[in-house]
This record gives C-alpha cells, structure tokens and sequence, in this order.
C-alpha cells in the first residue's frame, strides 16, 4: 500500500538529513506504529505519506514514496486527498467548517462526490465513530476525545486507502484515549484501512499494532513488529521494562499476556512494596471552598486543598473536569466566585500580580504563551528584571533545569521539553515555594518526562509545594506522593498514590495491572527484588 | 410531493428569506402612512418571532428593534433642533438661538410646528421600518449558509470569509489567553510598549501556528483540487470576465453621465452584464466540487418570496390608485386614514408565519 525506496530528506540549511536511505513497505489493513524522540523525524515521515513533505514544508526529498501505486511526486497534497487521510495533532487548528456534519461533509466536497452518497456515507461515519448525537453540535463545544474522532471522521468519509495519525491521542484522557484507539483498530478490522500513527505514548497504542516503526533520530529506521523493535529500544513502555527486567521472552505486548508470565515474578516479591516516602513538610497553602463558575457552568465546586511543603501532589480527573480552573484560581490570576486561599498569611488573588507570582508560580498549559523575546537568553534577562531577582539567576535555574541549551536560540525553536524548562525557569525565577503545573506531560516523549520527573522531584526536595494537572498515570505513579481525582468540580477521591492509583481500574497503570499488589513502577519493583535476580 | 413532508421542520433557503424581508422594505418605502408602516413591522416581527431559532444572529434581532427606535428619535429631534416651522400648526414656541451670519440658512430652535414633527416621525417610522425588515431577514436566514448558496465561481471566496469567521473567535480566545498568562509572570516589567509586545507576539505566533496547521489540513483534504484545466479554457474564461467587466464599467459611467452617447448606455451596460455571467458560469462549470445537502428551492420557498413580493407589489398597486392613502398629507393635517386594500397588501407578509416549516431545532449550546 505504502512503498517509501530509498528515501532521504533534508531541510534547507541543514548538513545532517532527517530521514536517510529508508526503504520499507507497508501493506494493506495493517496498523503500524510510529515511536521515537521528539525532533527524530516521526512527523517529516508522516508527511511523507501524502505529500506535505516536501511539497508544503520546503525541504528536498530523494528517493520515491508511492501510496497504492501513485507517486507523491506527481502532484500536490490535495491531489492524494481521495487515497491519503492525515490528522493532525490539534484537531481544532484543522477544521474548516464549524459543525461536525458539515466537517465530515468538506472533503467530500473537495473531491466533488454526488450529494446522494455524501449524505450515506456521513451517516455511516457518524455511527462507524459513535458520534451519532453529536451531529448538529459545533465543532468548538466538543471535547477532546470528540474532536478527535471528528477529526478522524472527515478524513474517514474520503474513504482513503491509508489514514495516518500524528499524536492522536497526546491530549487525552485515558478513557478517551481508548475509545479513539479502539475506534482505530475497528476500523483496520472492518474495513482494511492501513493506519500510520505516531505516537508518545507507545504504551497506549501498542497492544493494538501490527508493526512499529523505531526513529532512533539518526534518520534511520528500525522495522518490525513491536516485540522485535522494543527488545532493545532505549526507551520502552513500563510493560516491556518490566518484561526486560524479569527476563520474559517473548516480550508480553498486552498487560493480559504480561499476566500470564508474572506468576514467578509476584511469587518473588515481597508482600508489599515499600511506600514510606519523604516526609512532607508543613502546608504553604491552604484553600477551602473554592468555587469558580463562567456563567451557568460550575468548574470547581467548593473544594478544600492544602499543599504541603516536600510533596507533590497529582490532579487527575477528565478533560474538563476543573483541574485547570482550580490551579489557576490557586494562584489568583483566575477568576474565584468563592472560597478562600491563604498563602503565607495572604490571600494571592488579593495581591497585584507580581506579588501573587512570588508566592504561587503556575506554568500553563501552553507554556509558550509566557514566551515573547527572540532568545533564551533575552528571556531569562527579562525574566530576572520582572521577578526582581540577581541578574542571572534564571539562567542558572534553567542550566540546572535542562542544561546545554544555547542562549541565542529562539526559544520556539526548542522541543517541548526544553520549553518547558525554560518557562518553569523563567517562573521559578520569582522564587514562589508553591509551583502548580498545568499538564506539564502533553507533548513529552519518554526522555523528557523522565528529567521533568527528576526536575519536580528536586524541586520538591528543596522544600517547595508542588502541584501537577495530569493524565499520564505512569508519569504521576513515578514522581506524586498524594493524588486527587476531581469530576465535576469536585474531589472525587484524595490519597496516596499508591491507594488512589490502584483503586481504579482507569488510573492503575500498567504495572499496576500486571502484578497487583500495590507495584506501581518498575523501578519499585527492580528496587525490591533480591540483587541476585537482578 | 408536497403533503406530508411540507410542514417537517428544516431551514428554508436563505435567499427566500432575504426575498421576503426586501419585498416588505420595498413596500414600506413606498408609503409613509404609519398605521401601514407600524402594520408592516408587526407582520416582520411576528414572523421572526414565530419562525426564528436561537442562534446567536437571530437573537441579534433585538438588536435592529433597538435601532429603529432610535432613528426614529433621531428623526424628530432633528426637526425640533434644526428649524421645524413649516405649516401653522406650532405647537412649541423655544427660544431661537441666534447664529452668526455665516451660517444662514441653519436655525436652532425656535418654533416648532406640528407639521414639521410629524414629518420627522413619519419618515423615521418608514427609515425604521426598512432597516428592521432587513434585520429580520437576518434573524430568519444563517448567514453562513447564505455563503454556502453562492455560485461555485465565488467558492474560494466563501471558504476565506468561513474561515476567517471562525478565526476571529479563535484570535480574541489567545489574547485572552496570553493576557491571562502575561499575568502569571507579573505583569509590567518596563514600558507600556513592553507589555503590548508580550501579548501581541505570542498571540501573532499562535496565530500563524494554526493558520499553517489549518492550511495543511486543508491541503491534505483536497482544498483547491482543480483537476486539469486547459491553458485554453483558462484565457476564454479570463478574457470574457475582463470582457465584461469593461463593459459594466463603460455602461455605468454612460448611465449616469448625461452627456455620453446613449447606446453606450443601457446596451452596453446590458451586454457587458451578459458577458461577464458567460465567464462567471464557465468558471464555475470547471470546478469540480459537490455540496453537501444542498439548499433547494422548493414550495415553501417559493410560498415565502412570493408573499414579500406581493407585499412590495399591492403597495406599487396601490399607490397608483390611492397615492393620498399612502402619504398622509402633511400640509392639511388630519388623522391618516387607512384603507382595506394596502392594509390586505401588507398582510400578506405574514403567511410565511403559518404556512411554512418550523427550523430545525438549534444545537445544543453546552459544552461538553
């Protein structure tokens, strides 16, 4: 279905190219997976599929990529429409109309079908994706789990032989993940379309690939179905660290084969993991009945929180649940209907803003919004000017934060992480001892969230309260020591990770599920077994 | 075919909204009797009542009741302000205020004369009316799917304004955003023009962000597919189009200026007009495109534009029968009197509100 040959690519002005000599074919009804680095070309090979590299992007491109027999070298991106679907990762920068009828209608149109069987097969797109009732509603007013199969629906009703995903799941919870990859694999099994996603999250998408594509970032490419590739990728989900550790082979790809291996492992291990964390400290901020409403909608419902110094703490709960508003209420740049918050004797919302920051500092979740200078290095200038700081001080926050990174680069030329860490720097420069972080983990690929685990961890140990709004159950099994689960405003359980992670079969993570028993990380577990094993 | 199906809700076609309401707009200019004028609001008023949805450009339609309020008052003051003493009715002596001799011919204040008042209110009310007609034709028809009616030679350009509607939505949710996010780190740290920048920057880049990511989509699901157009065909359709619109340019300008020789008037106006909608519709015919449901012209429509139009030609009628009716007399005052057969004419508007299909129920505005 697919055949790149021989295909390399370099951007302009670059010497080292970002795809080098790949050969490899995908066929018909197979659902590969696409996993690497952030910046080692998953995209650039994405877009190679249907033509936006290089036609769109610039760029020159060797070699030859086909899609069911036609070369992208023969026309431009909307001339393979018919043959290629490509969602992007923000499904709202990507519609066009404003209501999901007419959305899943405005490539069909492109293409000039006849209205009798637009009008069939929208309808068979609605009930393919489950997205029935929400036909007439507009495309803004959707969640994210519903725009992305919307997303996924508008391209679907092109019938393309070939749907490639980039990150469609990055922004979701993990029930809405699920039910978008679910519909994914339906559609493979029902109707033989070839899907191409990339994905972070290997752990979500793998129990339901053919095949997995490793760019290991030096524009190769490793092939072969996810047991071969995993076996000595540097970064792998829990469920095959795990698997490595215990010497398992095959490799379990799904947490019920897993399960089925772990009988000796669970035997060796002790009764239960050692849980004692570090001590936490004194609460730096105490709130109660916190309320904020936007008109009619009630976000956060009288919720009482303490953050204590020396812990972090995890916000869990679904997209729209109030974990946004009742950060941002936290530290008084939102708006707050009632309750109270105290913070060192004051109430933050009370204070101007340059005083509320150095009490509380909340990194958003598009951190890039705090970002407006040409270089790093302007950035922290400014930075230390605006907090009031020694000249130099965020510089030396963020060399410890993420070191190596030049100070005369534009920082919308960083990865994610780098960015991240440049605004938790710029943030930190104000010297708050309560640091909120709004869905820190979008976006991350593993490397990355392990340092901005280690970041917060250390944070965290120089006696700082630390708060993070987060899906990634594998990532707050990692660093929180207490977790909240919030629906609809309100806190629905509040524990120790441990307690709260188990309790759930939506928030176990995959460890979790294997051995029972409280094991959240593989690390916990490695901890445990007696050093010979090891 | 009609029968069953004809009273099942749908949203009629735009055009025959927009139909109706310049018909009755042409009816009220045609009289300044305000019994009829106030007659043919009710009718616009009922109908948008009876006939709207909820969304947000039909609740606008407060907004033009509003509007028509205050050129009305406008009007009258105006005649109470700037000199109201034709006829000799006065019926309120203010104290004129004298002007310097430049600017003769202007008054203020002074004796204001029922004549002048009534003539304020009277083509206020007809003023009023119009405006609110079209507001009502507003109300009644979705703009965006007025957009979608148009010729498939304007496709492009009704795709740019689609979406550059929904980008502004989009632009005013980032700046708030970034202001939000301007506020974490602290406000003002120097010049006002600092802090311009750090919102407009982030705001701009986040912009061009998405508008790069909604061009690849866009390209990606086959925007813009023009299949293969011969080099030929391109320069007939361009040439007919110049062509044409040459000839509208030429045809106006004689319209208007007296002193041109009259055949290069209204034929070459006419000619020019039929040139350019040969190239029009051969540019159009070369678009290989579908709508999706497509806007139909059925019954109901018609049923709709032909009771504006009736309502625009009883009045034409009428006025050549009863001109008196129409415009009450301002010289004699009297009270004005209104006769059956305007009064039929104008209520012919209001059959849209009973014998049409009520719209869709509208979409549910909660968020998720």
């Amino acid at each position: 279905m697919i055949d790149l040959d021989g295909v390399s690519f370099w951007y302009h002005g670059q010497p080292e190219p970002v795809l080098f000599d790949i050969t490899l074919s995908i066929g018909e009804s197979e659902l590969v997976l696409l996993a690497g680095q952030t910046g080692a070309g998953k995209s650039t090979l994405l877009g190679t599929i249907n033509g936006l590299v290089p036609h769109f992007t610039g760029g020159h491109l060797e070699g030859s990529v086909s899609v069911a027999g036609v070369s992208t070298r023969s026309g431009p991106p909307r001339e393979f429409a018919h043959l290629v679907g490509m969602v992007g990762q923000d499904p709202l920068a990507g519609f066009v109309t404003d209501t999901v009828e007419e959305e899943l209608a405005y490539g069909m149109e492109q293409l000039g079908v006849a209205p009798p069987v637009m009008r069939r097969r929208v309808e068979e797109t609605l009930d393919l994706l489950g997205i029935a009732e929400l036909r007439r509603r507009a495309l803004r007013t959707l969640s994210g789990g519903q725009q992305q199969r919307v997303a996924i629906g508008s391209v679907l009703t092109m019938h393309p032989r070939v749907l490639v995903l980039d990150e469609p799941t990055s922004a979701l919870d993990p029930t809405a993940a699920e039910d978008v990859l679910a519909t994914l694999a339906r559609l493979v099994h029902d109707l033989g379309t070839t899907v191409v996603l990339a994905e972070h999250r290997m752990e979500r998408v793998i129990p339901f690939a053919d095949r997995m594509l490793y760019v290991p970032g030096d524009g190769s490419v490793r092939d072969g179905t996810p047991a071969e590739v995993l076996r000595e990728t540097p970064v792998a989900p829990p469920i095959v660290e795990l698997g490595r550790l215990a010497g398992w082979d095959p490799l379990p790809m799904t947490v019920r084969d897993a399960r089925k291996q772990a009988g000796p492992l669970r035997s060796r291990l002790p009764e239960k993991p050692d849980h004692t964390s570090a001590v936490v400290g004194e609460p730096l901020l105490s709130s109660s009945g916190v309320v904020v409403r936007y008109g009619q909608t009630v976000a956060v419902r009288g919720v009482d929180l303490d953050l204590r110094a020396r812990e972090i703490l995890a916000i869990m709960g679904r997209n729209g649940s109030g974990k946004s508003s009742l950060l941002w209420a936290l530290q008084g740049s939102g708006p707050r209907q009632g309750g109270t918050v105290q913070v060192d004797g004051a109430d933050p919302k009370a204070l101007p803003s340059a005083r509320a920051r150095k009490l509380v500092g909340l990194v958003p979740q598009t951190a890039s919004d705090l970002l407006y200078l040409e270089t790093v290095a302007d950035e922290c200038a400014a930075a230390d000017l605006e907090a009031g700081a020694e000249p130099g001080s965020c510089e030396a926050l963020l060399a410890r934060l993420a070191p190596g990174i030049a100070a005369d680069r534009h920082p919308r030329d960083l990865s994610e992480g780098q960015r991240l860490a440049l605004v938790l720097a710029v943030q930190l420069s104000a010297a708050p001892r309560v640091m909120l972080l709004d869905e820190p983990t979008r976006g991350l690929d593993y490397t990355a969230k392990a340092s901005l685990a280690r970041i917060v961890t250390s944070l965290a140990a120089e006696g700082r309260a630390v708060t993070i709004a987060t899906h990634d159950v594998e990532f707050v099994a990692t660093v929180a020591q207490r977790v909240i689960v919030m629906a609809e405003g309100e806190i629905v359980s509040d524990g120790p990770t441990a307690e709260v992670l188990t309790g759930s079969p939506a928030f176990a993570t995959q460890v979790a599920k294997i051995l029972g028993g409280g094991w959240l990380t593989v690390s916990e577990v490695a901890a445990a077994l007696p050093r010979v094993l090891r | 075919m009609a029968g069953a199906t004809y009273f099942l809700p749908r949203d009629l076609h735009p055009g025959a909204w927009w139909l109706w309401a310049l018909g009755l707009a042409v009816g009220a200019s045609r009289t300044t009797n305000p019994w009829l004028l106030l007659t043919i609001l009710a009718v616009a008023c009922y109908v948008v009542v009876a006939r709207r949805t909820d969304a947000p450009w039909a609740m606008a339609f407060r907004m033009y009741l509003y509007l028509g309020a205050l050129i009305v008052t406008f009007r009258v003051l105006f005649r109470i302000i700037f000199g109201g003493a034709e006829g000799s009715t006065i019926i309120l002596r203010l104290p004129e205020i004298p002007l310097p001799a430049w600017a003769a011919g202007i008054r203020l204040l002074g004796d204001v004369s029922a004549e002048s008042v009534l003539g304020g209110l009277y083509d206020g009310l007809r003023l009023a009316t119009m405006v609110i007609c079209l507001g009502a034709a507003n109300a009644l028809a979705n703009p965006k799917r007025l957009l979608k009616a148009m010729p498939s030679a304007l496709y492009e350009v009704g795709t740019a304004v689609i979406v550059a509607m929904s980008v502004f939505p989009q632009l005013a949710e980032s700046v708030v955003r970034v202001r939000q996010a301007r506020k974490l780190r602290g406000g003002h740290g120097g010049k006002r023009f600092h802090a311009l920048r750090a919102v407009v920057i982030p705001v701009l880049a986040d912009a061009l962000d998405r508008s790069l990511r909604l061009a690849a989509s866009m390209d990606s699901r086959g925007y813009g597919r023009a299949g293969v157009v011969a080099a030929r065909t391109r320069l007939v359709t361009g040439t007919l189009m110049i062509v044409g619109l040459i000839g509208v340019c030429v045809g106006v300008y004689a319209t208007l200026d007296g002193s041109t020789p009259r055949y290069l008037a209204a034929p070459v106006l006419f000619s020019g007009v039929v040139v350019a909608l040969i190239g029009f519709r051969t540019a159009g015919a070369r678009v290989k495109r579908s709508r999706y449901r497509p806007e139909r012209w059925q019954l109901a429509e018609v049923v709709v534009a032909a009771s504006g139009i009736g309502v625009a030609v009883a009045m034409f009628a009428t006025s050549s029968v009863d001109p008196t009716n129409l415009n009450p007399s301002l010289v004699t005052l009297s009270w004005p009197m209104l006769s059956w057969l305007p009064l039929g004419g104008v209520l012919l508007g209001l059959v849209p509100a009973f014998l049409t299909p009520l719209p869709q129920p509208e979409l549910e505005r909660v968020p998720a």
